[in-house]
């Protein structure tokens, strides 16, 4: 395990480490994923904790983006003269981007940083070495019913986002500027195909994974006490958004090379 | 090692003596960096007999219970449970050995997610799928009763004492009815009477199941108490090992001052 210590003194080789460490914890999660017995139950009891429970957080920030974005596109838009392109601004602004990667960033901070303490705090008080010491695979009872669950909830809730960011658009528009939301969606979604929404929608499977796959890894790895159940929250959410922001930019790429 | 003569019991708990043995440790050690915490541990156990295991802190007793139950392995060496050499043996058979296997941890480990009901229930949740929910429920509450724990088995383990905590993480130590059970600091924490009252679960519990125990403890009443044998550990080693009679007629400066230094 990388030390402290190793990465305070060579943080190229402590981040290796690192990183070979993380390898040989997903390959454990893959294999934990395709072998019976699977773990249904606790499987809902997860889907219900990272998705049910992130929906109020997600829809707030999804309808702030809306809000914020028809605030601020209409000033540049008049600017320009293109105030009719204002719904298409806002609906592709949000579905496209702005909700996949806030809903990953509010996500990867709640439930990264719940699953990160959960998992820590078991680890420090002996919960995971009971479970195994009940012959029962930690991995797959904690691991990987979380990072399923983060992989089916993030584009449903980037789905709620997306939903409340165009509603609050249309709301922020029409206060200003009054416009039906029927004449506002069909502007909005002139000219879009499916490949529009769907894939930026379905990326977020991506940053699912990312959130529990390096929020269950900091947290099964944890040592000490309350500092280290306290590490595990506070990297397992900054890594979380990291990566989350980083395969951003890999996957707006890909995006745009496979469904240009 | 001082080896003690074996002092047959006068309850005749040696019935298993010639037997073979449950659990068998052979010459292990195990360093953490430059420190050597065991250093050539050997010895056997056998059904219906209880080693305890005693020693001042940081001399390995909880790393030899770790690796008994494959959470560690040795650096050289083998624990063989029921026949398994747990360092080398297949992921399925150390999980065949484990459920045959009762750990009840230093601080009881109890999920704190789950009620005390459904953690004495997880070990059967998920390896006696056959049970009916209604013969699960028998099991749970004779098991409560057994522990002293009746009506608390809705309570959250943050909700009981560290004595129940350590009742219950015994009754699910003992839900699977295990062959073998391993218990780490069974009555540290609490107080006296609380002691006692462990120690006297653990001596009934032993005599109607019969099992292989290893008591990992630093009290020497409790272990009096409980232990057919005691095995004294410094620096890594058997120091001696025999009854508590046999160790307080023992010479050895160790010994003495720690049975000194315990009462």
């Amino acid at each position: 395990m990388a030390s402290t210590a190793t990465l305070r003194t060579n943080p190229v080789i402590g981040a290796l480490e690192w990183f070979g460490e993380l390898g040989s914890f997903v390959w454990g999660v893959l294999r934990a994923a395709v072998t019976p017995p699977f773990q249904v139950n606790e499987f809902v009891r997860q889907l219900d904790e990272v998705g049910a429970k992130s929906l109020p957080l997600v829809v707030l920030a999804g309808s702030a983006i809306g809000v914020v974005l028809a605030l601020e596109a209409r000033y540049s838009l008049v600017r320009f003269g293109a105030k009719t392109l204002l719904p298409s601004a806002i609906v592709f602004a949000v579905i496209t981007e702005m909700s996949p990667i806030v809903t990953g960033l509010v996500v990867s901070g709640r439930v990264g940083a719940g699953i990160g303490a959960e998992l820590a705090a078991m680890k420090v008080t002996e919960q995971i070495d009971a479970i195994e010491a009940s012959a029962v695979d930690p991995v797959k009872l904690l691991a990987v019913t979380r990072i399923a669950a983060c992989i089916l909830a993030l584009p449903l809730l980037t789905l709620a986002a997306s939903f409340c960011g165009v509603f609050m658009g249309w709301v922020a528009s029409t206060l200003i500027e009054p416009i039906s939301l029927t004449r506002f969606v069909n502007a909005g979604f002139k000219g879009a195909g499916f490949k529009d929404f769907l894939p930026p929608t379905f990326k977020t499977c991506v940053y699912g994974m990312i959130i529990g796959t390096v929020a269950s890894y900091q947290g099964m790895r944890a040592r000490g006490g309350a500092v280290g159940v306290g590490s595990a929250a506070t990297t397992s959410v900054v890594l979380s958004s990291l990566f989350v922001i980083l395969a951003d930019v890999i996957l707006v790429k890909v995006i745009l090379l496979l469904f240009p | 090692m001082m080896q003690l003569a074996q002092e047959p019991k006068a309850d005749g708990a040696n019935t298993a003596e010639g037997a073979e043995p449950a659990i068998d440790i052979q010459q292990i050690t195990k360093s953490f960096g430059t420190q050597k915490v065991l250093d050539g541990i050997s010895f056997q156990v056998r059904r219906g007999e209880t080693r305890a295991v005693l020693g001042r802190s940081g001399t390995g007793k909880s790393v030899l219970l770790r690796i008994i139950v494959g959470l560690q392995t040795p650096d050289s060496g083998a624990a063989v449970i029921l026949g398994k050499n747990m360092a080398t043996a297949s992921a399925e058979d150390i999980n065949a050995v484990r459920t045959q296997m009762g750990f009840l941890f230093q601080h009881a480990a109890l999920y704190d997610s789950l009620t005390i009901e459904d953690n004495i229930a997880f070990p059967l949740v998920h390896h006696r799928k056959d049970m009916s929910a209604s013969e699960r429920r028998d099991r749970i509450d004779l098991l409560l009763k057994e522990v002293g724990l009746e009506g608390h088995g809705q309570k959250m383990p943050a909700d009981i004492s560290g004595g129940m905590q350590k009742r219950a993480g015994l009754a699910r130590a003992l839900v699977l009815d295990p062959v073998i059970l391993l218990l780490d600091e069974p009555t540290a924490g609490l107080d006296p009477i609380s002691s006692g009252e462990i120690d006297e679960l653990i001596l009934n519990l032993q005599e109607q199941h019969q099992m292989a125990s290893i008591v990992v403890t630093h009290d020497m009443v409790s272990a009096k108490t409980i232990a057919t044998r005691i095995a004294l550990m410094d620096q890594g080693k058997v120091v001696i090992e025999g009854s508590f009679d046999q160790l307080q007629k023992s010479k050895e400066s160790f010994v003495s001052q720690f049975l000194h230094r315990e009462f």
